[in-house]
């Protein structure tokens, strides 16, 4: 493994997707003080799930990291995302 | 002198730095069922008790609570650079950058322990009479709260003391430019205690 060859990230990058993930963090709370209905929490998640994506993908490595971390991440999230497609389709039927 | 250099090769031979991330991923990944299945539950009753869940919210400080997001975010950020630092074999820059993700991490606990008393001075905390008054979808709520913000909470101590531990091993040369697998492990566990509290914040302090 050519482990130490591996991309070294730049502090600027670092600081660019810190910057982002601040003006994320602006955009949900200005977001929240209005009232959009079953929207708002659609754009709180969808928001969330933009800085979660950027913390991986930058801080964690996983742009730059061997595609087989990508494949484990994403088929550990299907895991999760078939959990909760499950009991929803269960919870709608309850009512 | 031959000794070292088979010392050296012996070493590299028994190393996977590689093999210890992906460990370190699949331990995340218990840690990504441990709190999605807690976000589900949020899910369910959010949906069967939407109106409570939105006043009950009323009671939290979304000034405290973003303040800590930040300071969250900030120190995923000394973190991150704290690794470009010693595999640039700046050691001192690195030093500086994970004292200041544990003061970060301090920060942030001390934030939860005002926040908290806070709640408990108006009698806000599981089992208090004061509570049992309350509707029961408000009582749901705090009860999730507690149960999500003090795992969390928990996951920001644990890491606190792992990142005291790195720092001494940086300090000491056992995690240096060539090994620092233990820091960016390290490091992956701190990132995924930031990625859950983006989740927590908007999810229980933002609710309209």
């Amino acid at each position: 493994m050519k482990h130490n060859e591996n991309h070294i990230v730049g502090y600027g990058t670092y600081i660019f997707v810190w910057l982002t993930l601040v003006a994320l963090t602006a955009l949900t709370v200005t977001v929240a003080n209005f009232d959009l209905g079953g929207f708002s929490i659609v754009i709180a998640l969808g928001i969330a799930s933009i800085k979660a994506l950027l913390v991986m993908l930058i801080f964690m490595h996983l742009k730059f990291d061997d595609r087989v971390f990508r494949i484990f991440v994403f088929v550990a999230f299907l895991t999760l995302a078939i959990f909760i497609v499950l009991t929803f389709s269960d919870y709608s039927f309850i009512r | 002198m031959n000794q070292t250099v088979d010392a050296a090769v012996h070493e590299h031979v028994h190393r996977d730095d590689v093999g210890a991330k992906i460990g370190m991923w699949l331990f995340l990944f218990t840690e990504l069922i441990l709190f999605g299945g807690m976000f589900l539950v949020y899910a369910v009753y959010r949906f069967t008790y939407r109106d409570f869940f939105a006043l009950a919210s009323k009671e939290l400080d979304v000034f405290i609570g973003l303040i800590n997001t930040l300071v969250l975010l900030t120190s995923s950020l000394t973190m991150a650079m704290s690794i470009t630092a010693l595999r640039r074999g700046s050691k001192n820059l690195s030093l500086t950058f994970i004292f200041l993700t544990i003061f970060f991490a301090l920060l942030f606990l001390v934030n939860k322990y005002f926040e908290w008393s806070a709640k408990f001075h108006h009698g806000l905390f599981p089992g208090s009479n004061e509570l049992l008054t309350l509707p029961r979808g408000e009582i749901v709520y705090f009860g999730l709260y507690y149960v999500m913000t003090g795992l969390h909470a928990l996951h920001v101590i644990i890491g606190l003391i792992i990142l005291v531990f790195m720092f001494f091993y940086v300090k000491s040369g056992k995690v240096n430019q060539d090994y620092y697998i233990m820091l960016e492990n390290s490091g992956l566990y701190w990132h995924l205690v930031d990625i859950i509290w983006i989740f927590l914040f908007p999810l229980f302090y933002l609710i309209h």
